[in-house]
């Protein structure tokens, strides 16, 4: 149990991490029916900008700063790279959204000077404690908590108010959705709002945890929490925030099995660790070749 | 009163609609009938700004509506019942009927009281998905749905279509009634034999031009129409 717990600690942890970037592909998706693969580079900037801001500015102005810009950033990406695309082919918005990540990645490049930033201690997460043998930071307790707490906020509002309705009738029937008098527009921008102040929330936790921001922070993470997406069905939230701690506690499970095997006598030394993230994608692949619309996925089939 | 004016629409590539007028008195039932593909869904889907007309226009009492976005088009008093009901499958019976008035703001109480009494059946069915009602029992609903937002004029998109004879016959006397009730109709149908009785007037379309129009009587009277539409040849 000691040496699992650590490794499952911080599997739960960045799991969480991965959901809150992981709702915000689904939702995209859920809409849209786009893969927007600039979000995890929109975590990734809010990550730097965090860096930046709090240079210069105290905390409690500098994380709602950060939150606030992130938000306008996803929004402003929407109107200027999405919008125009709308009737376009499905194809040329994935383009479009490639475009804006390598866009990103570059002007964090630029900005940081390429070189890795350190991200500041937030006071109160980025300490250190114990729990009974294992050591961790606070924000690895934090985190599964403010993410349940985030979720339910999120499924009360698709599910309980005039935007969230109008979210899941846009994301069934734009054409239908628009007769009752809803503004397609104004749903999706509402969309990249939520998914913009999550990936900023999920930026804070998990560079908490691994201090360093460089320009392509983004990417693996990013790339995760779409595996994630994927898992749990995409379109679905639930799906995504499962998906994610599975892959989370998967991929750090995989992380500690030597030293827990170890433990129990048998002694492997093939560096199982390195293949951590190989866990995840092949996790990717099963779940795809055996059940293609993921954990939780809408059947492909309509009834006419 | 709706009235079109040489509305020209294309659609997939081709021009589906060329230079058609029509006038939709306020208080009538006008309906325009024709085959498959005659361009019907396509006029009524650009009087609701879901596609966009290429020239003409459209005026709602004077005001040109032409070039408005759908919701605006829907907050002047104008609604669709979409053809082949496309009801929200996933959401209750309840909430389809909440956000059909989306764009209202007061009370719904009243509305939905008027719509469970219209279709009772929908009240016993209030907390059940609507996509596991039957196809009848959806066409109500959209219909319902489409009264929250107290239209002015209910335009209606083959609401017969794949429906038993018997719910069809229950859907025709709901359209009189909702008529009845002050509401503007405009309904449009390939089962030409009941819409002409309905209607106070009716158009005939045929591949994107008017061919014929005329009170209900007059229509299915018409020699051309008995053979084209309503399947009895000349004696």
């Amino acid at each position: 149990m000691s040496v699992v717990l650590p490794y499952l600690l911080s599997g739960i942890s960045v799991g969480g991490q991965y959901a809150l970037i992981a709702i915000g592909y689904t939702m995209v998706y859920g809409i849209l029916r786009l893969i927007n693969f600039a979000h995890g580079d929109v975590f990734m900037v809010a990550g730097v900008m965090m860096v930046y801001l709090s240079a210069s500015l105290p905390l409690y102005v500098s994380m709602p700063l950060m939150l606030i810009l992130t938000v306008i950033i996803g929004f402003a990406i929407e109107r200027a790279a999405y919008k125009p695309l709308r009737s376009a082919p499905r194809m040329s918005i994935m383009i479009s959204a490639i475009g804006v990540s390598y866009l990103l990645q570059n002007l964090a490049a630029y900005i940081t000077g390429g070189l890795a930033q350190q991200y500041p201690t937030v006071p109160g997460i980025s300490a250190s404690v114990n729990i009974g043998p294992a050591t961790t930071k606070v924000v690895t307790l934090v985190t599964p908590f403010l993410v349940i707490a985030l979720v339910f906020a999120l499924v009360m509002l698709i599910n309980h108010t005039k935007i969230g309705m109008a979210m899941r009738a846009v994301s069934k029937d734009y054409d239908t959705a628009q007769l009752m008098g809803i503004r397609i527009n104004a749903v999706i921008s509402a969309t990249f709002v939520i998914g913009s102040f999550l990936a900023a929330v999920g930026s804070v936790l998990y560079f908490t945890n691994y201090t360093a921001v460089t320009y392509t922070s983004g990417a693996m993470p990013g790339l995760k929490a779409f595996v994630a997406a994927v898992f749990g069905g995409i379109g679905s939230i639930p799906g995504a925030v499962i998906g994610a701690f599975i892959i989370g506690i998967s991929e750090n499970i995989v992380k500690g099995l030597e030293a827990m095997l170890g433990m129990a006598g048998i002694n492997l030394n093939i560096g199982l660790a390195t293949f951590s993230d190989a866990v995840t994608f092949a996790l990717l692949i099963i779940i795809l070749v055996v059940k293609p619309t993921g954990l939780f996925g809408e059947k492909a089939t309509e009834k006419v | 009163m709706l009235k079109v004016e040489n509305l020209i629409v294309n659609y997939g590539g081709i021009e589906a609609v060329k230079g058609i007028s029509l006038d939709v008195p306020d208080g009538s039932i006008i309906t325009l009938v024709g085959a498959n593909g005659a361009g019907k869904s396509t006029t009524l889907r650009s009087i609701a700004g879901l596609v966009k007309a290429k020239s003409g226009s459209i005026t709602l009492d004077g005001e040109e509506l032409l070039g408005l976005s759908t919701p605006d088009i829907v907050s002047k008093g104008i609604t669709m019942v979409p053809e082949g009901r496309r009801v929200f499958p996933d959401m209750t019976v309840l909430e389809n009927l909440k956000i059909g008035a989306y764009l209202r703001k007061d009370s719904l109480k009243d509305d939905i009281d008027h719509v469970y009494d219209l279709f009772p059946r929908l009240k016993e069915r209030s907390w059940q998905a609507a996509g596991t009602l039957s196809g009848g029992e959806q066409q109500m609903l959209a219909v319902g749905r489409a009264l929250m937002s107290r239209p002015k004029i209910i335009m209606m998109d083959e609401p017969s279509l794949g429906l038993a004879p018997i719910i069809v016959q229950g859907i025709f006397d709901i359209i009189r009634e909702i008529n009845r009730q002050g509401t503007t109709v405009l309904l449009i149908e390939q089962n030409a034999n009941m819409a002409l009785k309905t209607a106070d007037y009716g158009y005939v379309m045929e591949t994107g031009k008017i061919s014929l129009q005329g009170t209900g009587e007059e229509l299915l009277a018409n020699e051309q129409v008995k053979e084209l539409y309503l399947g009895k040849s000349k004696q």
